[in-house]
C-alpha cells in the first residue's frame, strides 16, 4: 500500500495522470497505477477507449491468440497472445465479451518485454474473445470463440 | 495486509526466456453471492503484476476480477543468463508479494 501511495502521490501526478484519466498509454512508461476506470466498463468499445483511447483495430494474422474451441470448465479458461512477430509490441489487451467488465487484463511491455501473455480467465457463458494489440502505434486484433459448458461466474 | 505467495519459474526458450508465475490467490470478483445468505462476497483479487529485468521495468499486467483462482501468468523476456528478474505483484486489498528468479 504504502507503494501505491507513494507513487500516486508523486510520479502519477500532473501530466501523466491527466494521460492515465484519459485513457491514453503512455508508451513505454511502465507506471504502476491500477486503471480502475477501465476495469469498471460495461462493454468492450468503452473497455477499448479506456485502455487505448480508439475503439477499431484491424484483424491481423500476426496476433496470434490461443484459445480452446470448447472449454469444459469456464472458471478456468486459458488464453494465449502472442505478438512476438510484431515489431515495437506496446501493450496487450484481452476481452472476454459477454463478463460483466468484458477487459480482463492487460499487459504493457518495456525495456526486456517481449509481446506475449497467457493467463487463464474467468468466463460465464460461451463468447467471443478478443485480444487487441498496440504496436508501433497501431492497434491490431484477433477473435476467437469460446464455448463454455459449464460457466465460471456462478456462485 | 497479508502476503500474496507464488512460484516464479523461468525457461530458456533461445531467442527468449520464458517467465511464469503461479500466484495462490481466490480471486474474488465482486459480483459472486452466496447463495444461502444472498450476500456479495468481497472483492479480493489481484490487480497488478510488474516484472523487472535487472531493476528495469519490462512488463506491467493489469487484471481484473475476472481472471481465475489461483491465477498463472507467463510472459517473455529477452536476456542473458545471470539477468535477474523480479516479479511483484498488488491486489486491489494491498496484498502484495514479490519474488526474484535468476536467468539460466
Amino acid at each position: 500500500m504504502k507503494r501505491r501511495t507513494f507513487l500516486k502521490a508523486g510520479l502519477a501526478t500532473g501530466a501523466t495522470a491527466v494521460a492515465v484519466n484519459a485513457g491514453i498509454l503512455a508508451p513505454n512508461t511502465v507506471l504502476a497505477a491500477w486503471n480502475e476506470k477501465a476495469f469498471k466498463t460495461k462493454s468492450v468499445d468503452e473497455g477499448m477507449t479506456a485502455v487505448f483511447g480508439a475503439t477499431s483495430a484491424a484483424d491481423s494474422a500476426d496476433v496470434k491468440l490461443k484459445a480452446p474451441s470448447i472449454a469444459e470448465n469456464g472458471a478456468v479458461v486459458p488464453v494465449e497472445v502472442n505478438a512476438s512477430a510484431m515489431k515495437d509490441v506496446e501493450s496487450i489487451a484481452i476481452f472476454a465479451v459477454k463478463n460483466p467488465v468484458p477487459l480482463a487484463c492487460t499487459a504493457k511491455f518495456s525495456g526486456a518485454g517481449v509481446g506475449f501473455a497467457s493467463v487463464r480467465l474467468k468466463m460465464g457463458e460461451t463468447q467471443d474473445v478478443i485480444a487487441v494489440v498496440k504496436a508501433g502505434g497501431k492497434l491490431y486484433k484477433a477473435k476467437s470463440e469460446v464455448k463454455v459448458t459449464i460457466g465460471g461466474c456462478g456462485g | 495486509m497479508a502476503n500474496i505467495s507464488f512460484r516464479l519459474k523461468a525457461e530458456n526458450k533461445g531467442d527468449f526466456y520464458e517467465v511464469k508465475a503461479l500466484f495462490k490467490h481466490p480471486m474474488e470478483s465482486g459480483t459472486r453471492k452466496n447463495k444461502a445468505t444472498g450476500e456479495v462476497y468481497p472483492a479480493d483479487f489481484i490487480n497488478e503484476i510488474t516484472a523487472k529485468v535487472n531493476g528495469t521495468p519490462a512488463m506491467v499486467a493489469e487484471w481484473s476480477g475476472a481472471v481465475s483462482q489461483n491465477p498463472f501468468l507467463a510472459f517473455r523476456v529477452t536476456g542473458k543468463a545471470g539477468d535477474k528478474v523480479e516479479v511483484s505483484c498488488t491486489s486491489n486489498k494491498g496484498d502484495t508479494g514479490t519474488k526474484t528468479v535468476n536467468l539460466a
